[in-house]
């Protein structure tokens, strides 16, 4: 158990990265504080992976300083880590039992048989895979494969960290969320610090206290579900989290009043003077429909009944605007104006969100 | 949807059937022909029934050279298998040099089989070889027209030379195909290079290996060409295997009778054993994926 700091971290897959798009994962400075459970959130090839083969020591980094307890480790190799990672495929041994794969880990270091007898039954249980303990692995299915490189991952008590790269694509929904359960219950039980790959949301948000979303190479936000969701500090976070996205228009921002698309609308908080390209970042949550002349003019263009509530899909000078309505309202033609909740508002300048001036 | 019956569709398998015909089953029946007559001259044939097989299988000969056969495979199975092994496990896995070593391994393959041996012929002698001369100044006492060893030496030496890089080589493309995150995973699981090797690299190149088993199997249990080619088979009858006894009988001697018997027993032999050996090989197979 340890806690990790990376310092200045970056890394390139090429010899002589010359600027700044050359490398998969950009300049970084971040701490995992011992015992939290991270979830690393982002889209296929923002460098998710990159990040964790490089804690664990698999990836050598081009520039930086990784840190475990305060210990530097960066030129350490990854058995001196003491670190498990569970990847994205099912990695077995498979003319090995079952239970001498889950053993395989705590034998090669060369731990006490009767313990070992005990912890993997102890694993076998938590995967649900006592019965098959002296199957050989060969010829399994292939989320019971994925469970023993868990079990596998699981099996060392005394890990500085746990990661894991996406480990569940390859198990059934049923089976994912009992998992996932385990593995929020290892957590509690052991409090190691865990990185959950994912990019899938749910899971994010469900498995970990802090949530760390990944931008093309970048940490655009860390934070809890609750922050994420509240104020998404970069376009993409707000739109890579939540069910439908949040809404992002641009705005012409002077002081507490925007003016979108010809019309303005009050947003209860003053800004300074903004550069680059502005936009006003809304979730369809704080987005309603009302009739009348307040707010915004849209063209209604599809609804979606999703049982809690309504999505409606509308249109508003050319961008998609999505908004929540609750189960029960009735849509009907003369709404055709969308207003927002002020406090659900958020202004950003070049994609990155600007606090509003403390009056 | 109802079918329409058509059996017009077999004639398309003629070509292949002329083919397999005239390339196989044709000559093998003129050898079976020869098997089960007799002649006294002049291009006159009795039957002879089982007599030339029933003489064979007494015939200490064959068996002299059969068990000879049987070393030989044995011997360059144990050394090639290993070998190839090592030399795939060391070949760099991409870049500039694994396209170098990969040509330097298919090097040997392709050269004609009785150049390979007029090579080693010529390497081995001792008035102007370079191997032969170098172990004569040395002081070694090496000549394979005369002496027993060196004969079995320098064939064995050649055969490796000219077919540990099929072993490697099949050897290589099972690594290749074993995806980086098996080791990765080894490495998170800290297991040794030998673990590595055991739990991970031999599975996963044992369906090639198996293959490259088999080949080298029944390639050195036909062998003629190059040991025919350096040591003709002598000193005496010590490097005389199977083909080269075969060859000997058939036109040396011209006994066809006996020959032809021979030739039917020793592709039956092959035939066994290559059955035996999948059989087995795909056995194993199934039984571990239960």
């Amino acid at each position: 158990m340890a806690k990790i700091t990376l310092e200045n971290l970056a890394h390139s897959y090429l010899p002589k990265p010359k600027s700044e798009d050359d490398f998969a994962l950009k300049e970084l400075n971040h701490d995992w504080v011992d015992g939290e459970a991270y979830a690393l959130l982002g889209a296929s090839g923002c460098g998710k992976s990159t990040l964790l083969n490089i804690i664990s020591g698999l990836l050598h980094p081009s520039q930086g300083r990784i840190l475990f307890n305060g210990r530097d480790v960066t030129n350490a190799p990854t058995t001196e880590r003491n670190i498990a990672q569970v990847f994205q495929f099912p990695v077995v041994y498979d003319t090995m039992t079952v239970r001498d794969n889950l053993a395989f880990p705590l034998r090669n270091r060369g731990a006490d048989p009767t313990y070992i007898k005990e912890r993997v039954q102890q694993i076998a249980a938590m995967i649900g895979m006592e019965d098959t303990l002296n199957r050989k692995a060969r010829g399994l299915t292939a989320d019971a494969k994925q469970k023993i490189s868990l079990g596998r991952g699981m099996v060392r008590e005394d890990v500085n960290a746990l990661l894991f790269d996406e480990p569940l694509t390859v198990i059934d929904p049923h089976m994912k969320w009992e998992l996932r359960t385990q593995l929020k219950s290892l957590h509690h039980e052991f409090g190691h610090t865990m990185i959950y790959v994912t990019h899938d949301q749910t899971e994010a948000l469900t498995f970990a206290d802090k949530v760390v979303v990944m931008y093309d190479g970048r940490v655009v936000q860390m934070g809890t579900p609750q922050e994420l969701f509240e104020q998404p500090e970069h376009t993409f976070v707000g739109y890579f989290i939540g069910s439908p996205g949040m809404n992002v228009l641009e705005a012409q921002v002077d002081g507490d009043k925007a003016v979108l698309g010809g019309t303005q609308i009050s947003l209860g908080k003053g800004f300074g003077p903004l550069t680059g390209k502005v936009e006003l970042g809304v979730r369809p949550e704080f987005t309603s429909l009302s009739s009348g002349d307040v707010g915004l003019p849209v063209r209604i263009k599809r609804v979606e009944d999703v049982g809690r509530h309504k999505i409606v899909r509308a249109d508003f000078n050319g961008t998609d605007v999505n908004v929540l309505a609750p189960e029960g309202t009735e849509i009907s033609p003369d709404l055709n104006r969308i207003v927002f909740d002020p406090a659900g508002v958020n202004v950003y300048s070049d994609s990155w969100r600007v606090a509003p001036k403390v009056a | 949807m109802n079918k329409t019956v058509n059996q017009k569709a077999w004639f398309l398998i003629l070509p292949v059937l002329f083919l397999v015909a005239f390339s196989a089953v044709i000559p093998l029946m003129t050898v079976v022909n020869y098997s089960v007559q007799d002649t006294f001259g002049n291009n006159k044939f009795f039957w002879a029934g089982l007599e030339w097989f029933k003489e064979m299988l007494e015939s200490e000969r064959m068996w002299n050279a059969l068990g000879r056969q049987i070393t030989f495979s044995a011997i360059i199975l144990a050394i090639e298998i290993p070998l190839g092994i090592f030399v795939a496990l060391n070949m760099p896995k991409k870049g500039f040099w694994a396209s170098v070593c990969l040509v330097l391994m298919s090097l040997p393959l392709l050269i004609p089989w009785n150049v390979v041996g007029t090579i080693w012929q010529i390497f081995g002698r001792v008035d102007i070889g370079l191997l032969g001369y170098t172990l004569a100044a040395l002081g070694i006492d090496y000549n394979y027209t005369q002496d027993f060893y060196a004969a079995w030496i320098t064939v064995i030496v050649m055969d490796v030379w000219h077919w540990t890089s099929l072993v490697a080589l099949l050897a290589y493309a099972g690594l290749q195909s074993i995806p980086d995150a098996y080791y990765q995973a080894a490495k998170i699981d800290q297991a040794s290079r030998w673990k590595v090797f055991r739990f991970i690299e031999l599975p996963k190149i044992m369906g090639v290996l198996m293959i490259a088993i088999l080949l080298r199997f029944m390639d050195s249990f036909m062998i003629y060409t190059e040991p025919f080619v350096v040591t003709g088979g002598g000193p005496g009858n010590s490097t005389t295997f199977l083909s080269i006894d075969l060859v000997k009988m058939a036109l040396g001697q011209f006994d066809l009778g006996p020959a032809a018997a021979f030739s039917i027993m020793y592709y039956l032999v092959i035939l066994l054993v290559s059955y035996v050996f999948y059989t087995v090989m795909t056995n194993l197979d199934k039984r571990e994926g239960n």
